[in-house]
């Protein structure tokens, strides 16, 4: 994933929705934990990873709140709004329906 | 609730702008400092730490910008920003952007008042009900060649017309024409003012209503009606103070009461190719004209307004009209009964003499916006070539392409915005200057600026703006970004490739350059054989004023007789009169009068081969007074007057025309309307009745008789002529303080009022192509002076190797004229085809005058050579070393 725009977005974005689902994060730790629980696969580059948490945030899926971290300094927080959760809902299912018909036809072969 | 926290972010997005993009960079400072953190964990030293982590961060300030673009307001915001940015570097360079701004302002400013002319004389539909249905009719004879193509129309034959064709239209009868003395009334002077007859339908058939009062009917227009008249608006504020209870008031007309009947609506202004938008009064037709001219087929004073009626076309119209005439023709004697009708639409009627020029105008100043355009375009790339390393750097520092063309495309915005501002400003003056100069001119009562013009101006801005932004675009290029960077390191002349589109344009510029020189140099020729033209007489130190008598106070002739013969005697004796004659109208000042004249002694002639001569009545003293030379036999004498003033000077054209071959003196004329053999005394030379027109054969007989009631008088004197106007005016005031004088103007005047048109056209041609060959020498040094500075190094290796001063003097000059002789060819060409379509414009001028051409071409070739020797002679004085050490 080199430039934001590599990436299908709304995958990024699902990634992000999912990510912030249990509970409210910066973006260095939202990165980290996509390459974790990926399996180390899924690498989240900067630029893409900034300019999709500021969109979600200007749509109204996600909110930010300044809060100290662990490692004690001001972080940017990002959380789930309840409209961001509607969101994650109907992506996922969406996402689910899409992996589950590309799988049909690459399965078959 | 999503919604709530959309227009929560948007308004922070616009007013916590600064501190949401402190808080940008604190959240990406947060994530490096994580990232290093996690790399020494790893065991890296705290420089490497820090390096491999900026360098799987990528670019910040691209991430800082992606993540920007996110935002809300973010077009916006670039906006401003490349708005702030363009404004900076045009106030960098305030001499580039005055002179910018003032050529587009110039461009911009002709380009939206002759549009505005254009719209409101040309297209705007006339002010009446339904205007497209309105057409203006005329007799047409096919065996007359030349002259007019509109005939007017006899009211016989309209009263034939509207009997026969009530199906296919309404037509109603306008003489233009006329005038009456007002009579002085509520201390106010006498005043001549002209006057319409018309049918009693004529308001009707065009729409019009009056603002107050009642339209004529068919009641007032019988010889046995009362006297009725209806008044202009203008007239009505003018001489009566919009008196509210004027209708049902008695004036006085040629000393007759008249019962105003209705004041017209301020809108009503008729026009036609015979002029009519100074009337002041309408009368019924039928009221006022003697009752031979209702019926005769042979006097043509009127034209006929048609409204078509539906289903009804002008050509099926005219078919039926020409059957008509024909058969008129057929059934009557007279020679001067014409045999055909034609018409055009009134608004074509109006206008179409203007249209030819107000549209070569129009031509004249699209290719000054064009070259203004092509101009600005060419100092906008110069400038972008000046700035190229500054480009490269910014593009390779991650400045967008895109972003970078933005940029040229709002600074040549923001000069077409400012010069077409200052141009809505010039076109407003220009028109101001135009309504107060030309009030000659057919509608020029409707040239006003409104939202059309508004939005014209706002199409001119945006088309300055997308045509130079276009051309800049185009020669930035991108591919070039890097070998900019380049160029730098090497001395060679990389940027001669760069000046290639501006050579083009400049060849484009010189073109239209020259197609405006041409057109100007030929209309500029036209005008100055139209004022050289000689009337006949010589045209200086002659006052001219006219004089019309009431016809209901001078009845009979010899009132009419005695009181000219008082009024040419003390005129004579006014101080500094040093000639003076009376004539029914002077030469310049226009056709007044003509009649088919037979000679008695001759066979009779075919009725269309009978001559048409000008008539004109004069006093013996009139031809000494004006210089009109003698040429055979003699002049009236004094007692050749009223019984006995049957005798006439006929001119020397006149003389060809009635007596080929034959000596004139003796023989005897006849009009067709009496039966009075006029005794020719003698030949006297030709006169013009228009400075524009072929001298016309043309007869005198004496003023003292033949039933003149108006007169020209004409007063000579050899300084100041136009200082006697107010002593021979007080002498009219002595002799009957009632009578007007009116068209008071020197001879001079009379023909600079015939050749305005000429002169209004020439002259604005003439500074468009003036503006237009500064430009193009602005242009062809620009573009120099770019090549000779960008050439520096190249130049000073030439010398320095033992190139000839003169030798690099000769380089550089040819590289500058190369193009402009391109231009020069092309505009050639292209003038050959214009001119074609100037020619209706062009008096005694042929459009492929050598004489131009050739004198255009010359200038031009001067103009660039000077404009070229500048660049070309700093080249060649270059000192070789600091050429060198440039770099």
């Amino acid at each position: 994933m080199g430039k934001p725009n590599d990436l299908v977005q709304g995958t990024l974005d699902l990634l992000i929705l999912k990510t912030l689902l249990p509970e409210a994060m910066h973006g260095w730790a939202i990165a980290r934990r996509i390459q974790q629980l990926s399996g180390e696969v899924l690498q989240v580059q900067q630029g893409s990873l900034y300019p999709a948490l500021h969109r979600l945030e200007q749509q109204g899926w996600i909110k930010a709140k300044w809060q100290e971290s662990e490692t004690g300094r001001q972080a940017k927080f990002y959380a789930l709004t309840a409209a961001g959760r509607k969101q994650l809902e109907s992506e996922t299912a969406n996402w689910n329906r899409l992996s589950a018909a590309i799988n049909l036809i690459v399965g078959e072969a | 609730m999503r919604w709530f926290h959309q227009l929560v972010m948007r308004l922070r997005m616009l007013f916590g702008r600064h501190s949401a993009s402190l808080r940008l960079d604190d959240e990406l400072q947060y994530h490096l400092e994580r990232q290093i953190a996690e790399n020494r964990s790893a065991g890296m030293s705290p420089g490497d730490a820090r390096t491999a982590a900026l360098r799987a961060f990528g670019n910040p300030a691209l991430v800082r910008d992606h993540a920007r673009a996110t935002w809300s307001w973010d077009r916006l915001e670039t906006f401003f920003l490349d708005l702030r940015y363009s404004l900076r570097t045009l106030r960098r360079t305030p001499g580039f952007t005055l002179i910018a701004v003032f050529v587009i302002a110039l461009g911009i400013g002709a380009n939206v008042a002759l549009f505005t002319v254009v719209r409101s004389v040309l297209l705007k539909p006339l002010a009446f009900h339904d205007p497209d249905r309105l057409f203006t009719l005329y007799e047409a004879d096919s065996h007359r060649k030349g002259g007019h193509k509109y005939l007017p129309v006899d009211f016989g034959s309209f009263h034939e017309w509207q009997s026969s064709t009530p199906s296919s239209a309404e037509m109603a009868a306008i003489s233009p024409w006329q005038d009456y003395n007002v009579s002085a009334d509520g201390g106010q002077l006498p005043e001549k003012v002209r006057a319409a007859w018309c049918s009693w339908n004529f308001f009707s058939v065009l729409g019009v209503t009056p603002a107050m009062g009642r339209s004529f009917t068919v009641e007032d227009d019988r010889p046995d009606a009362p006297a009725a008249v209806i008044l202009t608006n203008g007239m009505w504020m003018r001489r009566y103070s919009g008196d509210p209870a004027i209708i049902g008031k008695t004036i006085w007309l040629d000393a007759k009461p008249y019962t105003v009947i209705g004041v017209l609506p301020p809108s009503f202004v008729f026009t036609s190719s015979f002029g009519g938008n100074k009337l002041q009064l309408f009368t019924p037709v039928r009221h006022e004209a003697p009752p031979w001219l209702l019926t005769t087929f042979a006097d043509h004073e009127f034209l006929v307004i048609a409204r078509l009626l539906h289903g009804a076309t002008l050509p099926m119209l005219l078919d039926q009209l020409n059957a008509l005439q024909q058969q008129i023709q057929r059934s009557q004697a007279g020679g001067s009964v014409h045999d055909g009708a034609t018409g055009h639409s009134m608004l074509d009627d109006a206008v179409e003499s203007y249209r030819t020029p107000l549209y070569a105008l129009l031509a004249a100043t699209g290719c000054v916006l064009l070259i203004a355009c092509m101009n600005v375009a060419s100092l906008l790339v110069a400038r972008s070539a000046a700035r190229s390393k500054e480009l490269a750097i910014r593009s390779a520092l991650g400045g967008g392409k895109l972003r970078l063309l933005r940029e040229r495309l709002i600074e040549s915005m923001l000069l077409s915005l400012g010069g077409g501002s200052l141009g809505l400003l010039l076109a407003w003056g220009a028109l101001q200057w135009l309504v107060h100069v030309r009030v000659d001119m057919n509608r020029i009562e409707t040239i006003h600026v409104d939202a059309v013009v508004v939005a014209f101006t706002v199409a001119a801005i945006a088309f300055c703006a997308a045509f130079s932004g276009a051309i800049v675009a185009f020669s930035i290029g991108g591919s070039h970004m890097f070998s900019a960077l380049q160029e730098s390191s090497r001395a060679h002349s990389a940027g001669v490739a760069r000046v290639g589109l501006r050579r083009f344009l400049l060849v484009l510029e010189v073109g239209l350059t020259v197609v405006l020189l041409v057109g100007a140099s030929l209309l500029l020729k036209s005008y100055q054989r139209l004022r050289s033209t000689d009337l006949g007489v010589p045209a200086d130190n002659i006052l001219t004023l006219q004089v019309e008598l009431p016809a209901a106070r001078y009845q009979k002739s010899v009132q009419q007789v005695a009181f000219f013969e008082q009024l040419i005697t003390r005129v004579r004796a006014v101080p500094g009169v040093e000639a003076a004659g009376l004539v029914s109208t002077a030469p310049g000042e226009g056709w007044n009068g003509d009649q088919l004249m037979t000679v008695v002694e001759h066979p009779p002639l075919q009725p269309r081969d009978i001559p048409d001569i000008a008539v004109r009545g004069a006093d013996p003293g009139y031809f000494a007074a004006i210089h009109l030379p003698l040429l055979r036999g003699r002049i009236f004498t004094a007692d050749e007057r009223l019984d006995r003033a049957n005798v006439v000077l006929i001119s020397q054209s006149a003389a060809r025309v009635l007596f080929p071959n034959e000596d004139p003196i003796g023989k005897h004329l006849k009009g067709q309307m009496s039966d009075t053999a006029y005794e020719v005394i003698g030949v006297v030379g030709d006169t013009r009745w228009d400075v524009a027109q072929r001298p016309m054969p043309t007869l005198y007989w004496p003023i003292f008789g033949n039933d003149y009631t108006f007169t020209t008088i004409v007063a000579r004197s050899s300084n100041h002529v136009e200082a006697l106007a107010l002593p021979i005016q007080k002498v009219v005031a002595s002799l009957d303080s009632d009578l007007p004088v009116s068209d008071v103007m020197t001879l001079r005047e009379a023909i600079g009022k015939s050749t305005i048109d000429s002169q209004f056209d020439s002259l604005l041609v003439l500074s468009f192509a003036i503006i237009a060959l500064l430009l193009a020498a602005a242009g062809l040094y620009g573009v120099l002076a770019y090549l000779v500075t960008q050439r520096t190094v190249e130049i000073g290796i030439r010398i320095a190797l033992g190139s000839q001063r003169s030798q690099v003097l000769r380089l550089v000059l040819a590289d500058g004229l190369r193009p402009a002789l391109a231009g020069l060819a092309l505009g050639v060409a292209e003038s050959a085809i214009a001119v074609r379509l100037i020619r209706s414009m062009l008096y005694e001028t042929q459009p492929l005058d050598p004489t131009v051409f050739l004198g255009v071409t010359v200038t031009l070739f001067i103009v660039s050579t000077i404009a070229c020797l500048a660049p070309a002679w700093r080249a060649s004085r270059l000192n070789p070393m600091q050429a060198l050490r440039a770099e």
